[in-house]
């Protein structure tokens, strides 16, 4: 099943990806070809198989409640590209 | 003048414990090797000036974060980004000592199978740098062959570690799932990633397992951990070999790489093992489509943190939601950017249970089918991967050929169990890596396997052009 431009120009949205006309083309091709042959796994009959979501059967791992330091705010905004007091600084959302 | 080419970090560590050279040399040692032969290769993408600790020092592949060292994962977005904390096996590593040689090359992200997709520059296989070292971790495996560390640490998805092992001619763990801190490191698909150690031999590559594995209280998915046996023993006696069919016969394996590995069964069964077939039908026909729906779903959600707020690249716009696109499409590689798009269709409204949903199923059967084969063997041995490294460029414009140097090391993966590749011979004057598979947390019966296997075969690991 071919996956279209208009479906490559939805998931890009979904996935908060600007792509060029050039991607988009590319993609579109590329993801068609990838999406046929992992639908290999829809020929198996699966309905009475439990999914496996991680490989350890691992239920709840709890620590202690301990209070210990956090990382200095400096620490915290050392690598952001643009900080305002102590805060994230980011561009209007509209 | 240390020689190290040859050293091994067991020979490293005889030297400072003898007081023979002090850490600060030994490190020194290796970074006059990088200045010298690293021009051609690219396993480092940054060396660490100065030795912090008087062990054997190390190199860590460029996804695990290292406090005041930049820390890419290969990939513009976090170019600049420098670290305020260590990763948990950083700060292991710290702790005992081993001074950072340097981080090493990936593929973006550590996406995939030849280190091509470094946004940074391939990395070239030191036994012909016209070839690929396989990836992701190319960068370490390289480096390690070449002498420029006695040992580092990778990271494995999919095969990331035990591929580029196999084609670098050296000795690399992915041990089981939940046995080495994920802290601070950067996150791939979060259900399969695992770090662990490659180096000259079985027995360096079990000291440095000892060194980062157990359970931290910052990873809840680690687990407490068997105590490592350094490996010794030269006897096979009382192992069960099982030579899964499917792995061992699937169409692309080069005839060379079978000769090799048929070779190192039979020293298997002459060192006393025994060795009989067995059957993993689905986990090779399905593992590969299962493992491509359910790590970039994975990987669409982990990389969904790279948005230009906090840390990383920002492309400014005029707008919160144009800047993050405009970062995402500047910042991401052609891989990553196909791994998200791929996964968000995957985990999309409509297609979830088609896809994400049955590849979790087929995983059961995956895992069900190695459970079965362990009733019979203690260890499953095949090819860790078809082809020895191939030539740079081969496979990078053809996703899907690329994605097939994987199809032996993922079915393992996709059940949590460690994986160890030894080299067993060349094939083309190339090496063969031989993989052996063993149950949850059974490191020490692979250590024990691959060290005899490793004795046995007397595979020299310095590439014939460097000697």
């Amino acid at each position: 099943m071919p996956i279209t431009r208009e479906e490559v120009l939805h998931v890009a949205k979904l996935a908060s990806l600007e792509l060029t006309e050039d991607e988009v083309e590319r993609l579109t091709g590329e993801l068609s070809a990838i999406l046929a042959a992992v639908s290999k796994v829809s020929e198996l009959d699966l309905a009475d198989v439990p999914p496996t979501s991680h490989p350890l059967e691992l239920v709840n791992a709890w620590g202690e409640d301990e209070p210990r330091a956090s990382l200095e705010l400096d620490d915290v905004f050392a690598n952001a590209p643009a900080r305002e007091r102590d805060l994230f600084k980011v561009p209007p959302t509209a | 003048m240390i020689d190290t080419l040859r050293l091994t970090a067991e020979d490293a560590l005889g030297l400072l414990e003898r007081k023979e050279v002090s850490g600060a040399e030994l490190h020194r040692a290796y970074l006059d090797a990088v200045a010298e032969r690293d021009g051609e290769l690219h396993c480092y993408l940054r060396t660490v000036d100065g030795a912090e600790g008087d062990g054997v020092p190390i190199a860590l592949k460029d996804v695990i974060s290292t406090k005041g060292v930049e820390t890419t994962a290969g990939s513009q977005i976090l170019a600049g980004y420098v670290p305020v904390f260590d990763a948990t096996v950083a700060a292991r590593c710290r702790e005992a000592g081993l001074p950072v040689i340097g981080k090493t090359n990936t593929d973006e992200f550590a996406m995939g199978s030849s280190t091509e997709n470094s946004s940074y520059g391939p990395t070239h296989n030191p036994w012909d740098p016209e070839r690929v070292p396989g990836g992701s971790g190319g960068g370490t495996a390289a480096a390690v062959s070449a002498g420029l560390a006695p040992w580092g640490l990778g990271s494995d998805t999919g095969g990331s570690i035990k591929q580029p092992s196999a084609l670098c001619g050296n000795v690399g763990l992915r041990p089981t799932y939940g046995t080495v801190s994920r802290f601070g490191v950067v996150a791939f698909a979060s259900s399969l990633d695992q770090v662990g150690p490659v180096a000259r031999n079985v027995r360096d590559c079990a000291r440095l397992y000892s060194i980062i594995s157990g359970r931290d209280p910052a990873d809840s998915t680690t687990v407490d951990v068997p105590p490592v046996e350094l490996p010794e023993g030269e006897s096979l006696k009382g192992i069960r070999i099982g030579v899964p069919k499917e792995m061992n016969e699937a169409e692309g394996i080069e005839p060379g790489v079978t000769a090799a590995v048929q070779r190192a069964i039979e020293v298997a069964g002459e060192l006393g093992a025994e060795v009989g077939e067995c059957e993993l039908p689905r986990s090779v026909e399905y593992g590969l489509a299962c493992y491509y729906l359910i790590a970039p779903a994975e990987a669409s959600s982990n990389l969904a943190r790279y948005d230009g707020v906090r840390y990383g690249l920002r492309v400014d716009a005029d707008t919160y939601y144009e800047m993050v696109e405009r970062t995402r499409d500047a910042g991401f590689g052609d891989e990553p950017k196909r791994r998200i798009m791929l996964g968000t269709y995957a985990l999309s409204a409509g297609y979830y249970d088609a896809y994400y949903g049955q590849a979790q199923k087929v995983r059961t059967l995956i895992a069900r089918e190695h459970a079965a084969a362990f009733e019979r063997f203690d260890v499953l041995v095949s090819p860790t991967s078809p082809t020895v490294a191939f030539k740079l460029g081969e496979k990078a414009a053809d996703p899907l050929a690329m994605y097939l140097s994987d199809l032996l090391t993922i079915p393992s993966c996709m059940a949590g169990l460690p994986g160890l590749n030894v080299p067993c011979g060349l094939s083309g004057g190339l090496p063969v890596g031989l993989q052996l598979i063993g149950p949850q947390l059974s490191e020490n019966t692979l250590f024990r396997t691959g060290h005899a296997l490793e004795r046995a075969l007397g595979f020299d690991p310095v590439p014939e052009r460097l000697r």
